[in-house]
């Protein structure tokens, strides 16, 4: 499934919020079509490098190339870049004020130029993949959590863009409501996307990661295979976040 | 209010007030009967301070410059004339100052900082001179070096001087959208251009509604000004007829209570429109 081309490379990437440090020297490489699961602590950096992916964050030094583009502030192609790059956030953020299907077709209309019907065509096409079809002419505030988090997945998919990005996609969703989100995800993984994942669902990380990484302090301490990472992973602290979590 | 906890009061039997009291005079039917009361006194004031005047009233010559039916119909009176103006330069002013507002708010948010100090400079010269000022300044400085006539003068100094207050209120209703609002705008490769079109400003408008409402009130009220330069809007009408007439205190009633009439309709129907814009949110 994932080739070795790279498609996001990040080498001696630094990142300072005024004088907090937040990313520390990292380095890390994603292939195309590879399913990255990203954990750790609060706070220890995993939204802030994947929002350098898609630009919504800068680094402060080192090098960040992501789908052939060279990412830095005020870069030309970042505008590009996040065409290509979909974002799914722990607090969904659709639009309110526009329903469902608008929702799915101001990014294809707007940003890629499709016209009216074609757009509309991409939409359902997308809605039917997250499988609330007949949630289309709803507002977001008449839907569940769960239904509001696959909306904002299929307006990230209706881009069809190559690299998704998910921040703690199941974080904000009460219990019941996870698995029909994660459901959605692990379904995505037969289409050859690249998928970056923060998440702490674990049995999902089982299923669909090719490389776990553990992130702590804004560094990455360890970058494996799950196989690796789930019985015998090399540092102690990874192994203690793990302990924690898997209890639950 | 009446709920208020009492606990931040300072101690002291004379400084405590029974929350009984507090809560007859918060009532909204006490309330009223005092704002009656208020008024019947200004009203029976005024009238009586009139008679001992001398004041001669007679209202049965108002209705002829508001209306006059005749075999076609009803006539508009001059006063209608003037309100008619009056809306007219208004509007034209609170279009103006919404555009120049924008701007000026666009400039602040932009992060520039030339834009900025541009957007600050001006704030702040437009806020520190008074409207009958710049007025003059329109009229009697800028009027002649290009040439504006006293209409243009009035339609631009209301529109600079309102625009600074508008640009406040348009920049406090695109900071109260989500700032995830524009990641995710963002994220599917939306323009700055755009995210503000199809996004935040859609999203603003029903933070704005209730102060922009205020503010055009403000503006149709402040246009009564424009009549020092005499252009020829309610409040000049109104004096126009009262030097033919001397009938100054039914005139002024009346031009008072056109402009209330004007301002509530204003308030009753944006209260409708809030209503939809809220639905859905
Ligand atoms: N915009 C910001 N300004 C200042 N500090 C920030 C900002 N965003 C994040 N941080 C800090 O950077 C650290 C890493 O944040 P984040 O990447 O959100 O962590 P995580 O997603 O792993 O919980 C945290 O200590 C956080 O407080
Ligand atoms: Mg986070």
């Amino acid at each position: 499934m994932t080739d070795r081309t790279p498609i996001i490379e990040a080498t001696n990437m630094d990142k300072f919020y005024g004088d907090f440090h937040a990313l520390k020297d990292v380095n890390i490489t994603v292939h195309k079509g590879e399913k990255m699961v990203v954990c750790g602590p609060s706070g220890s950096g995993k939204s802030t490098l994947i929002r350098c992916f898609n630009g919504l964050e800068f680094h402060n030094s080192g090098t960040l190339v992501v789908d052939g583009i060279e990412v830095y502030e005020g870069a030309k192609q970042i505008r590009a870049l996040r065409q290509e790059v979909g974002m799914v956030f722990q607090q969904f953020n659709l639009f309110p004020h526009l329903t469902v299907l608008e929702n799915l077709m101001i990014g294809p209309m707007k940003v890629r130029g499709l016209g009216r019907t074609k757009a509309e065509e991409t939409a359902r096409k997308y809605l039917d993949r997250v499988h609330i079809p007949e949630q289309a002419d709803k507002y977001p505030s008449a839907l569940s959590g769960g239904q509001q988090q696959r909306v904002a997945i299929a307006r990230s998919l209706c881009m069809e863009t190559r690299i998704m990005l998910f921040d703690e996609p199941t974080s904000a969703l009460d219990p019941e409501m996870i698995n029909e989100v994660l459901d959605v995800m692990v379904e995505l993984v037969d289409t050859g996307m690249t998928m970056v994942v923060v998440t702490h669902e674990m049995g999902f990380a089982r299923k669909v990661a090719d490389t776990m990484v553990f992130m702590e302090a804004g560094r990455i301490v360890e970058s494996s295979p799950p196989e690796q990472f789930f019985t015998n992973p090399s540092s102690e602290r990874c192994r203690l976040f793990l302990d924690q979590i898997l209890e639950h | 209010m009446s709920a208020a906890p009492d606990t931040h009061q300072p101690r002291g039997a004379a400084l405590r007030q029974p929350p009984a009291i507090q809560r007859f005079f918060g009532s909204t039917i006490v309330s009223v009967l005092i704002y009656a009361a208020v008024m019947a006194a200004i009203i029976y004031g005024s009238f009586t301070g009139a008679q001992n005047m001398g004041y001669n009233w007679q209202w049965h010559r108002v209705p002829q410059f508001l209306w006059t039916f005749t075999d076609d119909g009803i006539e508009m009176g001059e006063m209608f004339y003037g309100l008619g103006v009056t809306i007219q330069l208004s509007l034209t002013a609170f279009a103006l100052a919404t555009a120049i507002g924008l701007l000026i708010a666009l400039l602040r948010l932009s992060g520039l900082v030339v834009g900025s100090a541009v957007a600050i400079a001006f704030l702040e010269f437009i806020r520190n001179i008074p409207l009958l000022v710049l007025l003059y300044l329109f009229y009697y400085v800028l009027g002649p070096i290009f040439g504006l006539d006293r209409y243009t003068a009035s339609v631009l100094t209301l529109a600079v001087f309102h625009s600074a207050l508008i640009s406040e209120i348009l920049r406090a209703g695109i900071n109260a959208v989500a700032v995830g609002q524009w990641e995710a705008a963002k994220s599917i490769g939306m323009t700055t251009g755009q995210t503000y079109r199809y996004i935040i400003l859609p999203q603003s408008v029903r933070f704005m509604l209730p102060p922009m409402t205020g503010e055009v009130v403000h503006l149709i009220k402040s246009s009564a000004i424009v009549s020092v330069i005499a252009v020829a809007e309610l409040t000049t009408i109104g004096r126009n007829i009262i030097s033919d007439t001397f009938m100054s205190f039914e005139i002024w009633f009346t031009v008072a209570l056109v402009y209330m009439a004007v301002t509530l309709i204003l308030s009753v129907g944006v209260s409708f429109l809030e209503k939809r814009y809220a639905v859905d949110q």
